[in-house]
Order: structure tokens, then sequence, then C-alpha cells
């Protein structure tokens, strides 16, 4: 394997492994908050089971994050260090700030997870929400930086010197807020999704049927609602992306030529030689709209964008397509849902909701990779966009194939055993939280 | 500013040294610890850092975000020529805060336990190592921008015996500091004497790797002792620490325990000063004499400006709680945790 693609598959594996475990460290102290505020104020006992059981799996997903968060802040400089030389100084601010973030987040889960029965209950209460809205408040930073590399900002590039550095404009680039809303949204509908599907497959299955229908209820009214928002959102980026990022939109969307009224692209396999799509649907007219808002406005293409600036255009077209399908489907889902909440109660009960719930247990984390594949793939071959190519920032160090093999293996063996240990929580639930009086 | 931040630095060093140093150590405890007394030495850790081992690590981050935002070109420096024991040392970290949350938190206690065991102990041992062989390797002289083979760019930056040395020195540290951390947090008499044997085992260690690493410097042309001796800051310090050290272990022998802590924790950071102070601002010495300094390769004004005053509103937020947290788990240490 080439020293360089190497780097680039260690820090894609390292990032998609990290996001799953930041999305959940993000979003579950707010399902936790909400069951613990019940119990506080209703003083059922099946909800303080439930926020105990909850915080046993943050722990193990807090520690597991937060440990491939280290890794990660090493190898920006391992992997990309002539990027970070530049970069650094520029881009830093929000990981200063979120370094603070960080801090209170693991002081405040100190308090929260060894806190029960020793402070005074609201006191205790309120550490899990600050874990939670510090854990939001890293991912926005972190994500603001990422922005940066897509909309640079706050600096002048005067003859391969980077100067007049402004480190607060560079953290509020153009592409911050459309980024870190449509993430926040993004750690909202997938975690939601995974933590309804599996309660709904416990339900299905017949046990701790109270503890596991509140659980459900909970994860699944943050996770629909998120998913309705989702696309609107989605939308917002996608404009965007039009304006900053022209040949990444093209990649997206497979097109090719620049034209008037361009159609929609939905689905089909793009054939890069011969610059065309196969097997697509096409709408037309509806990519004009959806990039600038107007049915008859021009789009520009692939062809417009010189060769060697081009991303890899199949990636970035089928990641685009999986997210919005993905997306779709989880707003279905949503829709029949509210559905069922307002006019059809009989629907909570029957098996083919939860069914539909327990198929969609993956879908948010698909899309959330997929998103993330999007945004990446589709800014190449520039580490900063039109300023440091990605080849350029790699380390000079060969044999990164083998450090790439390793962290894969270690990677994949704690995947294995957080699935374990998440399966074993589970299946304790009914002699550790949940005993039968 | 810029000494704002160099503070800043600086103070995170010391603080993952003192703080994190102790929680490897408990781990390297466990490494020298028969297998009868292993538990005791697990349940008396665990109810003392339960609640800020994850804080404690985070020095390291906060360390880290500092070098690279704000002395870029001596944090991509390191990340290349040190790229092997950087790896190493984050493999480490992985495996170690990883067996430590699973061991606590899986559901069903049976066999897995013994394996979580193994790995936390193990990386205990590796990760400070490593640690110390990467800032060994820092001011030894052995980076070399120039190198032109694999081996002398990429291996012998970090392996050669002053390094190596400092790491063992490192690791004896934290199994020092951890011994006598745990002093304090023992219920009875036994226990007592068990960590007081452990600090004096590592106390020696110390003393070994610490001339290792004088005999390392002195053959590979290293003045350390010139670094450690030649000026009033470094004999103070050194002068100071040892009496300090004295000091300890009389009031250990007479069972008072107040003052062990601060004490022991007074000797490291004096053994960082004497080893920051004579160089500063360089913290990397290349080969062939050239160097990177705090200095001079700073980033520029609006980023340290920025830097400085994002470390400074973050301080405000954090050091309260972070005192309350462990003012509350001190007063009222962790009995049952383990039911919750
Ligand atoms: C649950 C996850 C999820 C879902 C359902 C969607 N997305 Fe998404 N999308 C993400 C999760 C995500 C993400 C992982 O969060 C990304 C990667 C980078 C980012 O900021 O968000 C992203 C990026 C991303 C980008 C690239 C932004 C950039 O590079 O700056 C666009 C244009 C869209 N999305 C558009 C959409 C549309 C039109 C959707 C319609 C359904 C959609 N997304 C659903
Ligand atoms: C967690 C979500 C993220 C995922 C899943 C992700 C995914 C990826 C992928 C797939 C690549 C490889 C792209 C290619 O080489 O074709 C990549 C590269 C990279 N990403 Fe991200 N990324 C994420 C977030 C971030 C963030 C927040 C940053 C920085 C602040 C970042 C910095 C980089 C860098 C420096 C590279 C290497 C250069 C490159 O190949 O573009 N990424 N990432
Ligand atoms: C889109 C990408 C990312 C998001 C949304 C994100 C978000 C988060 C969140 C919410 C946490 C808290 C840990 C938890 O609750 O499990 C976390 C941890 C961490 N992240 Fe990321 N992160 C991303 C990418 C990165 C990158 C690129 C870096 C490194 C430069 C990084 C460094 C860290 C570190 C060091 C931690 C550990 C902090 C702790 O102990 O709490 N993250 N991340």
């Amino acid at each position: 394997m080439d020293d360089f693609i190497a780097a680039r598959s260690q820090m894609a594996l390292s990032l998609g492994f990290h996001i799953i475990f930041s999305c959940i460290g993000m979003v579950m102290p707010f399902f936790m908050a909400v069951a613990h505020y019940y119990w506080l104020r209703t003083d059922n006992i099946v909800y303080k089971n439930v926020t105990k059981a909850w915080s046993k799996g943050v722990a193990i997903f807090f520690a597991t994050g937060a440990v491939s968060g280290t890794v990660l802040s090493f190898e920006l400089g391992l992997l990309w260090p002539e990027f970070m030389k530049h970069a650094g100084p520029i881009f830093g601010m929000p990981f200063s700030l979120e370094g603070t973030a960080f801090f209170i987040e693991a002081i405040a889960l100190g308090f929260f997870l060894y806190g029960w029965d020793r402070f005074n209950k609201w006191f205790h209460w309120f550490t899990g929400v600050i874990v939670g809205v510090s854990g939001l408040a890293s991912g926005i930073l972190v994500v603001a930086a990422n922005a940066w590399m897509n909309s640079p900002a706050g600096f002048d590039f005067v003859n391969g010197q980077y100067i007049n550095i402004d480190p607060i404009e560079a953290m509020f680039n153009d592409a911050w807020f459309s980024q870190a809303l449509h993430m926040t949204i993004a750690a909202f509908v997938a975690t939601g999704f995974a933590v309804a599907g599996v309660h709904a497959l416990m339900i299905l299955r017949g046990q701790n049927v109270l503890f596991h229908t509140k659980s459900f209820t909970i994860a699944a009214i943050f996770g629909c609602v998120a998913a309705i928002l989702q696309p609107l959102s989605g939308d917002i980026s996608a404009k965007d992306v039009a304006l900053r990022q022209p040949a990444k939109l093209a990649a997206m969307e497979a097109h090719f030529h620049t034209e008037k009224s361009a159609p929609l692209i939905v689905g089909g396999i793009p054939d890069e030689k011969n610059k065309k799509v196969d097997y697509a649907i096409k709408l037309p007219g509806f990519l004009s709209f959806l990039a600038h808002g107007d049915f008859e406005s021009e789009v520009t293409g692939l062809d417009k964008i010189p060769d060697e600036n081009q991303p890899p255009v199949a990636i970035t077209h089928y990641a685009f397509q999986i997210m919005v399908g993905m997306g779709m489907a989880m707003m279905l889902v949503a829709i029949l849902y509210f559905l069922a909440l307002w006019k059809k109660k009989n629907w909570l009960t029957s098996p083919w909701l939860l069914k539909l719930f327990v198929a969609a247990t993956p879908l948010g984390f698909i899309a959330v990779e997929a998103g993330w594949t999007v945004t990446e793939v589709g800014r190449q071959p520039w580490i900063i966009h039109n300023v440091m190519r990605t080849a350029d920032a790699v380390t000079p160090m060969p044999g990164i194939a083998y450090s790439f093999y390793l962290f894969s293996a270690v990677y994949v063996s704690l995947a294995i055993i957080v699935i374990f240990m998440l399966y074993r929580q589970i299946k304790m639930v009914g002699t550790l939280y949940d005993k039968p009086e | 500013m810029l000494y704002v931040v160099i503070t800043f630095l600086w103070a995170s060093i010391l603080l993952y040294l003192l703080l994190g140093g102790a929680d490897f150590g408990a781990g390297i405890i466990e490494l020298f610890t028969s297998r009868k007394n292993k538990a005791v030495t697990r349940k008396t850790l665990y109810g003392a850092i339960g609640p800020i081992w994850e804080a404690n690590h985070m020095w390291l981050i906060i360390a880290i975000v500092i070098l690279f935002v704000g002395f870029p070109v001596i944090y991509s420096t390191m990340s290349i020529h040190l790229h092997i024991p950087l790896t190493i040392m984050l493999l480490g970290i992985i495996a170690r805060g990883t067996a430590f949350t699973f061991r606590h938190y899986d559901a069903v206690v049976d066999d897995m336990q013994h394996l979580y065991n193994t790995i936390f102990a193990i990386s205990s041992f590796l990760t400070p190592l490593f640690l110390g062989i990467i800032a060994g390797s820092a001011v030894s002289g052995h980076i070399d921008p120039q190198a032109d083979t694999f081996l002398s760019a990429y291996i012998f930056s970090w392996l050669h015996w002053f390094s190596v040395s400092v790491g063992l020195f490192t690791v004896a540290i934290c199994g020092f500091l951890a011994s006598v951390y745990l002093i304090g947090e023992t219920n009875n008499d036994q226990d007592r004497l068990r960590f007081a044997h452990k600090a004096q085992f590592f106390n020696i260690a110390a003393v070994i790797c610490g001339t290792l690493v004088f005999i390392a410097a002195y053959i590979e042309h290293i003045p350390l002792i010139d670094w450690v001796f030649g000026n009033w800051v470094g004999r103070i310090a050194i002068i100071s620490a040892t009496l300090s050290l004295v000091w300890m272990w009389s009031l250990l022998y007479q069972g008072k325990l107040a003052l062990l802590r601060p004490l022991a924790g007074f000797q490291v950071t004096m053994i960082l000063l004497t080893t920051t102070y004579k160089h500063f601002p360089n913290i990397v010495i290349l080969k062939g004499g050239g160097y990177l300094s705090l200095l001079e390769h700073s980033g520029q004004e609006k980023t340290m400006e920025a830097l400085a005053l994002a470390l400074l509103i973050g301080s405000v937020f954090i050091l309260p709680a972070l005192f309350y947290l462990i003012y509350s788990f001190q007063k009222k240490p962790l009995e049952h945790a383990a039911k919750h």
C-alpha cells in the first residue's frame, strides 16, 4: 500500500471510529437528563433504572471516545505534519476552546457518574446536563475547524506564506454554521434511532417491557424530531456547498456538464471516463433548484474544473446518495411515529412499528459516515480548499501502511469488545437495573 | 501573552506528570504486586481515582493543543521524527483507558476481568515509558532533520540509552507518586505498610534509574550535569528536593501522613524545574547543536493572544470545578461505588 493512501485511510478510519462515540457522547446525556428529570419529578423507579442503565453505557462510550479523540489530536501531526505546521495557528482557536469543553465534560461526568446519593439531587441532575452541553460545544467547535478546511478564512496566502492570521475570523468561516448545524442534528438522529432500535427489539422480545418502553419513547422522540429537521438543514448545506465548493457539489451529484435547469440525478452509476451517469432517474430542473433555489439557474459541472482539481466522483456520489436515502427513510419512519402519537395510538403497541424501528437501528450512523465521506472525499485533492494539496501535507516517514494495519487491528478489536460489553449490559437489564420486586 | 502560553504549557506538562503520573503509577503498582494483594490495590485505586481519572488525562490534550496551535514547527518536527514512540504511546493510551473503564463497567464479572487487568497493568507501564522516551529524545540532540536513512531519521532519533533511561526514570517516578498517593487512601495499618514499602521500592528504583540517566548522558555527550548543577536554580531545586525526601520518610515513619503528598509533588516539580530551566526556551535540541525554541518558533502574535485568552478563560471555568470535584470525593470517599 502506498504511504499516502495509507495515511488517508488511517485518518479516515480513526475519524470514522471516533465520530460514532462522539455522537453518542454528545446526545446520550440529554436522553439521560430527561429520564432523570422524570425520576426526580414522578418518583417512578423505572426512570431511575433507565438513567442508571444508560449511564453505564455512556461511561463505556465516553472512555472509548476520549481515547480515540486523544489519538486524533496526535494523528493530525503524525500523518499531516506539513498541514499542521501552517494550519495549526490558524484553525487552532476552536481546538483550544474545545480543550476547555472537554475538561468541563470530564469533570461533570465525574460528578454525574459517581454522584448518586451524595449531592443535592438537582445539582446532580444539572451536572448531567452540563455533560451534554459541553459535549455539544466540543462537537460544534471541532466541526468549525473542519469547516475551515472547506472554506479557509482568517489569513492571506501570499507567495506560499500564510500572513495576517486572524484565528477568530478563521473559526467563524463561511461554512461553520451550516456544517455545525447539520452535524449536531445528525448526532441526534443517529443516536436517537440507534438507541430506539435496541429498545424496540427488547420490547418485541417481551423483556422488561415497561423499562424498555420508557427508554424507547425518549430516544424515539428525540431521534424523530431531528430526523424531520435534518433534510431541511441538509438543504442549507447543499446550497452552501454549491456556493463555496462547486467541484464538491458536482461530484456529489455526478454532474459532469455545466448547464441551465440542471436535472437532479437519483441513483445511477457514474461513468467517469465517458462523463455520464448510467441507469439514473433524472428530475429536470431540480438540481438547479436545490443548489440555487431557482429551477432555471446554471449549475457548474465538472467540465469547468481542471482535471487535477477534481474529486473522486463515484465515491462522493454514492456516499451522497446513501446519506440522502437514509435521511428520507428515517424521515418517513419519523412521520409515521408522530402520526401514531397523535392520531393512531393503537399503532404504538403494534409490532410492525417497532419492527420498523429495529430495522432503522443502523441507518443514522450509516448516514453520518456517508456524510463525512461526502465532505472529506469531496474536498479532495485539497486538504485546505484551494490552498494546500493533501499530497503535499503527508508525513515524509515511509511505512505508514504498517501503522494503518496496526490501528485497523486495534480499532476492530475495540469495536468488538464494545459491542460485546453493550450486549452484556442489555442482557443484564433484568438483573441489574430492572429487578422484579 | 507568549509567556502566558508558555506558563500554561509547562503547568499542564507538570500536572500531567503529577496527576496522570500517579494514575499510571497505580497500574504499575498492580504489575509489581503479588497476586493475592492485587485486589486490595485495585479497590484502593478505584476509590481514589475513579471520579477524576478522566480529568487527569485532559492535561495531555491541553499540552498537545498548546503545542500545535502555538508552536506548530515544534509539534510537526516532533511528530515526524518521533513518529514511532508517539504511536506506541498512543496505543498504550488506548489500551489503558479502555481497559480501566471496561473492567469497572462490564455488567458481568467473569474471566474477561483477567484480560482487562493484564492489559491495564502492561499499558500502565508502557505509556509512561514511552512518554519519558519522547521527552528524553526531545532534548538529547539525536533528532536529525538532515538525516537521509530510515534508521537515522526515525529510529535513532529516539532509540538510545539516554532516552530509554529517562523513560525508565519516568516509570519509577510514576510508581513512587502513586504509592505515596495511595498511602493516604488506606484505612488500615497493614495496607498502609504495604504501600509504604512500595513507595520505598520505587524510590530506590528512581535513584537507580536517575543514575542511569546521568551515566547515559555522559556516554552520549549530553551536558546533563551542567543543566542540573551548573546554575543556582538547579542546585537549589535538587538540594530542596533531596531534603524534602528525607523529611518525607521521617514523617512516614512517625505515621504523620498529611504532608506526604505535597512533599512528593514538590519533589517531582523540582525535578521538572531543574531539567527544563537551563535550556529554556529550547525544548527540542537537534543534532549538530540546532534547537527549536519556544520564543523563536511560536505562532504569530494574534494567534498567541487568542490562545492565551482561551486558556485564561478556560481556567476560570475548569479550576474551581476541578477543585470542587476533588474536594467532594476527598471529603467522602467512594465506598460502594461498584454497587451503583
Ligand atoms: C444522520 C445523519 C445525516 C442525514 C440523515 C443527512 N446528513 Fe447530510 N451530512 C451528515 C449527516 C447526515 C454529516 C455526517 O453530519 C455531515 C458531514 C459533514 C457535516 O457537516 O455533516 C453531512 C454533510 C452533508 C453535506 C456536505 C456539507 C459540506 O461538505 O460542507 C451536504 C450537502 C448534506 N449533508 C446534505 C444532506 C441532505 C440534502 C440530506 C437529506 C436528507 C442529508 N444531508 C441527510
Ligand atoms: C468525524 C468525522 C470525520 C470523518 C468520518 C472524516 C472522514 C475522513 C475521510 C474519509 C478522509 C479521507 C479522505 C480522502 O483521503 O479521500 C479524511 C481525511 C481528513 N480529515 Fe476528515 N473526517 C471527519 C472529520 C474531520 C475533522 C473534524 C477534521 C479536522 C478538524 C478532519 C481532518 C481531516 C484531515 C486532516 C484529513 C486528511 C486529508 C484528506 O485526506 O483530506 N476530518 N477524513
Ligand atoms: C466531526 C468530528 C468530531 C466530533 C463531532 C467530535 C466530538 C467529540 C465529542 C463530543 C467528544 C467528547 C467525548 C465523548 O463524549 O465521547 C470528543 C472527544 C474528543 N475528541 Fe472529538 N470530535 C470530532 C473529531 C475530532 C478530531 C478531528 C479531534 C482531534 C484533533 C478530536 C479530538 C478529541 C479528543 C482529544 C477527545 C477526548 C476528550 C475527552 O476526554 O473528553 N475530535 N469529540
